[in-house]
């Protein structure tokens, strides 16, 4: 099993490189760069150099002027040794914009996908135990509906029924008008309040895929054959269904569920930028759309470390379900 | 029935099915349902206390979406006390239906007992109606008094929980008051060591893929009869085994029968196996049984058309044929059922008489019953 640890580790090391090197090679590839933007300002104001002049010293202050490969190899140098650089659109390190915001995201994302595991499995699990019944089709229906809906389109009913309509919560923001006003206690509470609407529109978009896909491995579970002799053991249904079938339906669960422990820290770039609620999805879609290297640069790698743990984690946990993929 | 022509269902017609079964198997279903069903409605008498399991005019029904297929359409046996009855017939002919009804296995809801009674006999004059037991009594029976060795021992056991729990939860079950963890274990490595294996220790602590086929289906009837079942069926507990493996897990169920004194419920279509191992043999064909005999009758004096075929299509030893006979045509199709002997399609010996009705069942001699026309008082005086 050790040895097997290291050695992927050794094979993610590999692909981080490579995927590191992709998308430094996009980013710089981007017809929209950072360092022509600012020149096209800077030769604007009356009396300034002129824009190819503001440019080329631009370029050479923000280490644009190398080719992609040694600029790429100058940026690895620095970010082996943790020097992720200076934001150019922020204007602090990369680092810190990063900590700053992903904290909201992490608790936005963790909350709703521990609700729309709470909500999606046991409900999948009685879909398919009472197939064909009335509560199997409402439970498949809303999942279709779950799947269907985009996040943009649903968010917005949100807002018109609770915000516009009944007035519960702000439209948008993380924070209210009189937030400063509050004390510790009423703080907390604003954010959390601004919060329920966001956490709303991503469990119910993400609740449809668990559902079908837990109702759907465990109807494939319960007429295995040893569901069968586990109640011709005199069984009753209850340890039948959660004891013996249940641990069977984990295993692919757990793939699903390993995949998307990423997207814990992506973010969520749309219901963010729709609530315009300050975390990394929305952060992180603003600094590449303003062509910045280095927070781009350090949240893609990091995200990128994340999925191939995640994946190396959904591996391990297959052992642990699963004993016959149990790695000796 | 309910086809066209061309065998295709139209879309209306499919949903008129399947609404007209819903209906149906709700009713049923709302009748399990029941809570606290008084033991009367259930319990009732054996015809014979001898026997173990008296299977009287079974119906069990498939309400599937091309219509109602009878699996089980009459079928009336007995299993005597300490006895091994084989059930013989083709594949689809209701044998392993028969067994899930006495283990009240059916696929729920589309299965149903619509029909008839099996009667267990419980000893002390007890008797319980299985068609009418509720599912929490059921419970209390299954694998503790009536077992089933299932035909996969591939896929039969749990790939996620060791040998041994999945042993020890059987007799925790049904035997665990008053017993410690150590206790079930010591009994469950006592079967294991019983059912012959060696490394019993070790295969507790095994998950089932890491034994072969063969040590599975030991571990299949080690879990059956861990807790001296009264009744085991066995459906078709050979079949997935190589021919060595065959000969030793049938000793090794006979010998643990005569050990128990518990009666053997054996489906198979190998008729090798039922020569060696069973008492009595039970011919099914298409849902209904044919023929039924001891075994000396069923071999020596086969009766019914489709016996005679059986015995005519088993190879034997010493004697050359260019090709083995195999019974003309095929099965009715079970949706759709004539109303004459089901068998006369393919009967090389009928009479002008089967295009009647169904033929009823004929006494050769007090063990040995065939339905078949060539046995009426009035067609035997004229063949012979």
């Amino acid at each position: 099993m050790r040895n097997y640890i290291i050695k992927r580790v050794a094979q993610s090391v590999l692909i981080l490189f490579c995927v590191m090197f992709i998308i430094y090679a996009l980013i710089r590839s981007l017809p929209s760069s950072f360092a022509e933007t600012m020149a096209m300002q800077l030769a604007q104001a009356p009396g300034a150099k002129p824009y190819e002049e503001w440019l080329a010293q631009l370029n050479a202050s923000y280490g644009l002027d190398l080719d992609i490969v040694p600029g790429f190899f100058t940026w690895l140098s620095k970010a082996v040794v943790g020097n992720f650089g200076d934001s150019w659109k922020w204007n602090v390190p990369a680092t810190q914009k990063f900590t700053e915001v992903i904290g909201l995201s992490v608790i936005m994302g963790g909350i709703s996908f521990v609700l729309s595991l709470v909500i999606a499995v046991p409900l999948g699990v009685l879909a398919a135990t009472k197939q064909y019944s009335r509560a199997d089709y409402v439970i498949t229906s809303v999942a279709l509906v779950g799947i269907s809906l985009p996040t943009f389109f649903f968010a917005t009913l949100l807002k018109l029924f609770f915000s516009v309509k009944l007035g519960w919560f702000d439209l948008y923001g993380l924070v209210g008008r009189d937030y400063a006003q509050l004390d510790s206690m009423g703080q907390f509470l604003d954010k959390a309040n601004h919060l329920v609407l966001p956490i709303v529109t991503l469990v119910i978009v993400s609740i449809g895929g668990y559902m079908r896909y837990t109702r759907t491995n465990m109807l494939e579970v319960l007429n295995a054959d040893y569901i069968r002799t586990a109640r011709a053991k005199g069984l009753s249904e209850r340890t039948v269904i959660y004891k013996h079938a249940f641990r069977n339906t984990l295993i692919p669960l757990v793939t699903i569920i390993g995949g998307s422990l990423p997207g814990l820290f992506s973010g969520a770039l749309i219901t963010e930028t729709l609530f315009s609620i300050p975390g990394i999805g929305y952060i992180s879609y603003q600094s590449m759309v303003a062509g910045d290297i280095p927070f781009t640069m350090f949240y893609l790698s990091f995200m990128a470390v994340l999925t191939l743990a995640s994946n190396l984690l959904t591996d391990i946990l297959y052992g642990v379900v699963d004993p016959r993929v149990r790695i000796s | 029935m309910a086809k066209n022509q061309d065998g295709y269902l139209s879309a209306k017609e499919s949903r008129r099915i399947s609404k007209e079964n819903r209906r149906i198997t709700d009713q049923y279903e709302k009748r399990r349902k029941r809570r606290n069903v008084p033991e009367s409605e259930y319990t009732t008498q054996m015809k014979d206390p001898a026997n173990a399991v008296e299977f009287d005019n079974l119906h069990t029904y498939f309400f599937t979406d091309t219509g109602v297929v009878k699996s089980v359409d009459g079928v009336s046996f007995e299993v005597p006390i300490g006895k091994t009855v084989g059930v013989v017939g083709e594949s689809g002919c209701g044998k392993s239906v028969t067994s899930l009804s006495l283990m009240q296995l059916l696929q729920r809801p589309q299965g149903q007992i619509v029909e008839g009674a099996i009667r267990l006999n419980l000893g002390n004059d007890k008797a319980y109606d299985i068609a009418k037991t509720p599912a929490d009594k059921m419970q209390g029976l299954r694998g503790n008094y009536i077992s089933m060795i299932f035909q996969e021992p591939m896929t039969s056991l749990n790939p996620v929980f060791r040998i041994g729990a999945q042993i020890d939860e059987v007799i925790a079950l049904h035997e665990g008051e008053g017993k410690t963890k150590e206790d079930i274990k010591k009994r469950t490595i006592e079967m294991l060591e019983m059912v012959g294996i060696a490394n019993s220790e070790g295969v507790y602590a095994m998950y089932p893929h890491e034994l072969s086929g063969g040590m599975r289906q030991r571990v299949m009837i080690a879990m059956a009869l861990a807790c001296n079942p009264k009744i085991i069926i066995a459906d078709e507990p050979t079949t997935a085994l190589d021919v060595t493996i065959q000969a030793q897990i049938l000793d090794l169920l006979r010998s643990l029968k005569d050990r128990i004194n518990s009666s053997i419920m054996l489906i198979t279509h190998d008729l090798g196996v039922i020569a060696e191992m069973a008492d009595y043999v039970v011919v099914m064909y298409a849902g209904r049984v044919v023929e039924k005999g001891t075994v000396e009758e069923i071999f020596a004096h086969p009766s019914h058309p489709y016996t005679i075929g059986l015995m005519a299509s088993k190879p034997v030893v010493g004697k050359k044929v260019d090709r083995l006979y195999s019974i003309p045509g095929k099965v009715p199709n079970p949706v759709d059922m004539p109303n004459y002997c089901y068998f006369k399609d393919r009967c090389e010996l009928q009479l002008p008489c089967c295009s009647g009705e169904y033929p009823c069942e004929i006494s050769l001699s007090p063990t040995h019953k065939v339905s078949c026309y060539r046995y009426y008082e009035e067609n035997r005086k004229a063949g012979e």
